[in-house]
C-alpha cells in the first residue's frame, strides 16, 4: 500500500484497551487502524495565557492488515476479511496485544515499539551488506543507538480451522491464559499458546440441520470468574454457564429470559427480540443485553426478568414491516458500559446514538456527523418527532436515514470518552472539562 | 422511503353491517399482507449473496417467520401451496401497510372469514395434497440456506463429480455416453443425495426430487454463479438418458 493512498473503509469494530490509553478500530477490508492518546500537558508546564488544560487526543500510532479475502475451495464460498472483532490482552510488558478476528480465523498481534537500533555491526556495514571478511581488522561491540520511533505490528499466533460457522465474538479470559470464541452454533475455548487445537466447550448444532431454529449471537466472559461466561441467542435468551460443571457446557446454570408481551406479539416478535449483544458489567454483577429495539439490563441474581429496560427507538415499532424488507431488522447493534456501570450507550439510525443514565434515568440522543461536530463543539441533544406537529430542531421517523447506522462504539474504562464509528468515520468525544 | 400505508378505520367498536363489511375487508387484506410477507420471506431465503456465505442467524430468522406464518395459515385452513415462480416475483408492489402485519396476529381470531368468503373454502379437496408439496417450499430454501455445510465429502465429491462431467463433456463425443455415465455412476448417487438432502428427505426416486428442484430455484448455498447453469445442464442430461 503506498502511502498516502488510505481509503477510508467501513468500521467493523472498536474496543479501547484496559489503560483507555490505546485504541483500535477494524474495518471491512480486514485493516486494524490503532490509536494512542496524547501524553496530556499538564497546566503547569504551560506558560501561554489560556491555562486550559489540554486533554490528550487520539493519534494514530499503528495500522497494520490484519486478515485478508481467502476463498474456500470445497465450498466456492469466499471467506471475507472484515474484522468482526478485536479485543485487548491486559498489558503485562512493553508490548501490546490484541485478538483480531474475522468470520473464521483469530489472530493474536503484537504491538511494539522500537526505537533504538544496534549499530556497528562486525561483520554487515551500516547499509546491511555483508563486509569483505579480508577488510575487517578490529572487532567492537554493537551499541544501541536512538531512532525514529517504529511501531510494528507482528501476527504471533494464528488459531485457525476451528469455526465452521461465522465468528461473532472472542473474549478474554480473566486468568489471562485463556479466550474463547464463538460462532453461530459452537463455541470454543483456546490457550493463548496452543493454536491447532481448541476445546468445544458449548454446541448447539442440532443433528439434523433442517431442525435448526435458534442461533448463538454473542459471547463473554464474567469480568473475574474464569470459569463463568454467558452467551446470547437469536431467540432473545442468555444462558450463563459454569465451565466447572462439565467439559461441554450445553447444559446452562442460569437461563435469562423474559416472558413474551402478548400484546405485542407480531410476526416480527421473533426477529426483534434476537439478541445482537451482551456485556457484562465491569462489575460482573450485571449483563446488559441490546435487541433490535430496547437495551436491558439484567441481574444475574434474577433470570425471569430483565431489572431495567430502555426503549432505544421504539418508534420504529410500527415501521417493522418496512424494516424487514430492507434488511434493516437484521442489524447487529453493540452496547456498552461506561466505567462506573452507571450509564449505558448504544447506536440507532441517522448517526443517532442514545446513552441511558441508569441513576437518574434521564436519556439522551446525540449525532455523530460532520456537520454537527467541529472540533470543541458541544454535541446538542436530538429529538425524533413521532407523529403530530413536529418542531424545529425535530426530526420526523420518516426522514430518518437509515444507511447511517451506528453499530459499533466504544466507553473508555475510566473516563468519559467514547468512540463512535458511523460507517467509515470515526468519532472520539470527550467531556468537557469543568 | 417506506410503502405508504392504507388508513384504515378501526373497526373494534361497529356493530352494523357497515362495521362487518369493513372488518372482513380488514381481514382479506390482513390475508394479503400475510401473503405478501410470505412471499418476501422466501425470496429473501432464496436471494444470496455471490460469493459469501450466507448470513445463518439472518436465515434461520426468516425461516422461523416463514413457518409461523405457515403454521397460521395453516390454522386458518388458508395454506395453499406456494408456487415458487409466485416467491420469485417481487413483492413489493403488493405490500400496502405495515401496520396490520405489526399488529397482534391473534387479534384476528375474532374477526376470521365469514363462510363462503375466505381463501380457505375453495381449498378443501386440494388441501389433501398441499401439505406434502407445501411443507416442501419452505424447507426447501431453509435446509438449503444451511446445508452448506452438509455431508462434506458428500459435497467434496459432488463437486468432483461435475468437474468429472463438464471434462468428459468436453472432451468426448456424445457416442461415449454409456462410457460417460459408468464413470459417473458413485457422483451420480451422491447428486441425487444432495438433492434428497436438500429436498428434505422423503422423496420416491432421483427424477421425482429433479422434477421437484426444477421449477424452483436452485439450492442457492453454494453460489448462483454460472455454476448453477451447469448444473441444471448436468442434471438435463442425466434425466433426460
Amino acid at each position: 500500500m503506498h502511502e498516502g493512498s488510505v481509503v477510508a473503509d467501513i468500521i467493523s469494530t472498536v474496543e479501547f484497551n484496559h489503560t483507555g490509553e490505546l485504541l483500535a478500530t477494524g474495518d471491512k477490508g480486514g485493516r486494524v487502524v490503532i490509536f494512542q492518546r496524547e501524553q496530556e500537558v499538564s497546566g503547569g508546564e504551560c506558560k501561554i495565557k489560556n491555562q486550559v488544560h489540554r486533554r490528550g487526543e487520539y493519534n494514530v500510532y499503528s495500522t497494520f492488515q490484519s486478515h485478508e479475502p481467502e476463498f474456500d475451495y470445497l465450498k466456492s464460498l469466499e471467506i471475507e476479511e472484515k474484522i468482526n472483532k478485536i479485543r485487548w490482552l491486559p498489558q503485562q510488558n512493553a508490548a501490546y496485544f490484541l485478538l483480531s478476528t474475522n468470520d473464521k480465523t483469530v489472530k493474536l498481534w503484537k504491538v511494539s515499539e522500537r526505537d533504538k537500533r544496534p549499530e556497528g555491526y562486525n561483520l554487515k556495514d551500516e547499509e546491511g551488506r555483508l563486509r569483505d571478511p579480508a577488510t575487517i581488522t578490529t572487532l567492537r561491540v554493537p551499541v544501541l543507538r536512538p531512532m525514529d520511533l517504529m511501531v510494528e505490528a507482528t501476527p504471533r499466533r494464528v488459531f485457525a480451522n476451528a469455526h465452521t460457522y461465522h465468528i461473532n465474538s472472542i473474549s478474554v479470559n480473566s486468568d489471562y491464559e485463556t479466550y474463547m470464541s464463538a460462532d453461530d452454533l459452537r463455541i470454543n475455548l483456546w490457550n493463548f499458546e496452543i493454536t491447532n487445537q481448541s476445546f468445544n466447550i458449548v454446541d448447539i448444532k442440532p443433528t439434523n440441520m433442517e431442525e435448526l431454529t435458534e442461533v448463538i449471537t454473542a459471547a463473554e466472559f464474567h469480568p473475574h470468574h474464569c470459569n463463568t461466561f454467558v452467551y446470547s441467542s437469536s431467540k432473545g435468551t442468555i444462558r450463563l454457564c459454569d465451565m466447572r460443571a462439565s467439559a461441554l457446557c450445553d447444559r446452562h446454570t442460569k437461563f435469562f429470559e423474559e416472558p413474551e408481551d402478548p400484546s405485542n406479539r407480531s410476526f416480527f416478535s421473533e426477529i426483534i427480540s434476537s439478541i445482537s449483544d451482551v456485556k457484562f458489567s465491569h462489575s460482573g454483577r450485571y449483563i446488559m443485553t441490546r435487541d433490535y429495539l430496547t437495551v436491558k439490563v439484567w441481574d444475574l441474581n434474577m433470570e425471569n426478568r430483565p431489572i431495567e429496560t430502555y426503549q432505544v427507538h421504539d418508534y420504529l415499532r410500527s415501521k417493522l414491516c418496512s424494516l424487514y424488507e430492507n434488511d434493516c431488522i437484521f442489524d447487529k447493534f453493540e452496547c456498552v458500559w461506561n466505567g462506573s456501570d452507571s450509564v449505558i450507550m448504544t447506536g440507532s439510525y441517522n448517526n443517532f446514538f442514545r446513552m441511558f443514565d441508569r441513576n437518574t434515568k434521564r436519556d439522551v440522543t446525540l449525532e455523530a456527523s460532520r456537520e454537527n461536530s467541529k472540533p470543541r463543539a458541544i454535541l446538542k441533544p436530538r429529538k425524533v418527532c413521532v407523529g403530530g406537529k413536529r418542531r424545529k430542531d425535530e426530526i420526523s421517523v420518516d426522514s430518518l436515514d437509515f444507511s447511517k447506522k451506528i453499530l459499533h462504539t466504544a466507553w473508555h474504562p475510566s473516563e468519559n470518552i467514547i468512540a463512535v464509528a458511523a460507517t467509515n468515520n470515526l468519532y472520539i468525544f470527550q467531556d468537557k472539562v469543568n | 422511503m417506506f410503502a405508504r400505508g392504507l388508513k384504515r378505520k378501526c373497526v373494534g367498536h361497529e356493530e352494523d353491517v357497515e362495521g362487518a363489511l369493513a372488518g372482513l375487508k380488514t381481514v382479506s387484506s390482513y390475508s394479503l399482507q400475510r401473503q405478501s410477507l410470505l412471499d418476501m420471506s422466501l425470496v429473501k431465503l432464496q436471494l444470496c449473496h455471490m460469493l459469501v456465505e450466507p448470513n445463518l442467524c439472518r436465515s434461520v430468522l426468516i425461516a422461523n417467520t416463514v413457518r409461523q406464518i405457515q403454521e397460521e395459515m395453516t390454522q386458518d385452513g388458508t395454506w395453499r401451496a406456494v408456487a415458487p415462480q409466485a416467491a420469485e416475483r417481487a413483492p413489493l408492489d403488493r405490500l400496502v401497510s405495515t401496520e396490520i402485519l405489526c399488529r397482534a396476529a391473534w387479534g384476528q381470531e375474532g374477526a376470521h372469514p365469514a363462510p363462503g368468503l375466505g381463501d380457505g373454502h375453495t381449498q378443501g379437496p386440494v388441501s389433501d395434497l398441499c401439505p406434502v408439496t407445501s411443507a416442501q417450499a419452505p424447507r426447501h430454501p431453509q435446509s438449503s440456506a444451511w446445508e452448506m455445510d452438509g455431508p462434506r465429502e458428500n459435497r467434496g465429491s459432488f463437486h468432483k463429480s461435475l468437474d468429472q462431467i463438464f471434462e468428459t463433456l468436453e472432451t468426448k463425443n456424445p457416442s461415449c455416453m454409456e462410457e460417460l455415465f459408468s464413470d459417473v455412476d458413485s457422483p451420480y448417487y451422491d447428486l441425487d443425495t444432495v438433492l434428497t438432502g436438500m429436498m428434505g428427505g422423503a422423496r420416491s426416486g432421483p427424477c421425482e426430487g429433479l422434477e421437484g428442484l426444477a421449477p424452483a430455484t436452485p439450492a442457492p448455498s453454494s453460489s448462483c454463479k454460472s455454476d448453477l447453469g451447469e448444473l441444471d445442464h448436468v442434471v438435463e442430461i442425466l434425466v433426460e438418458t
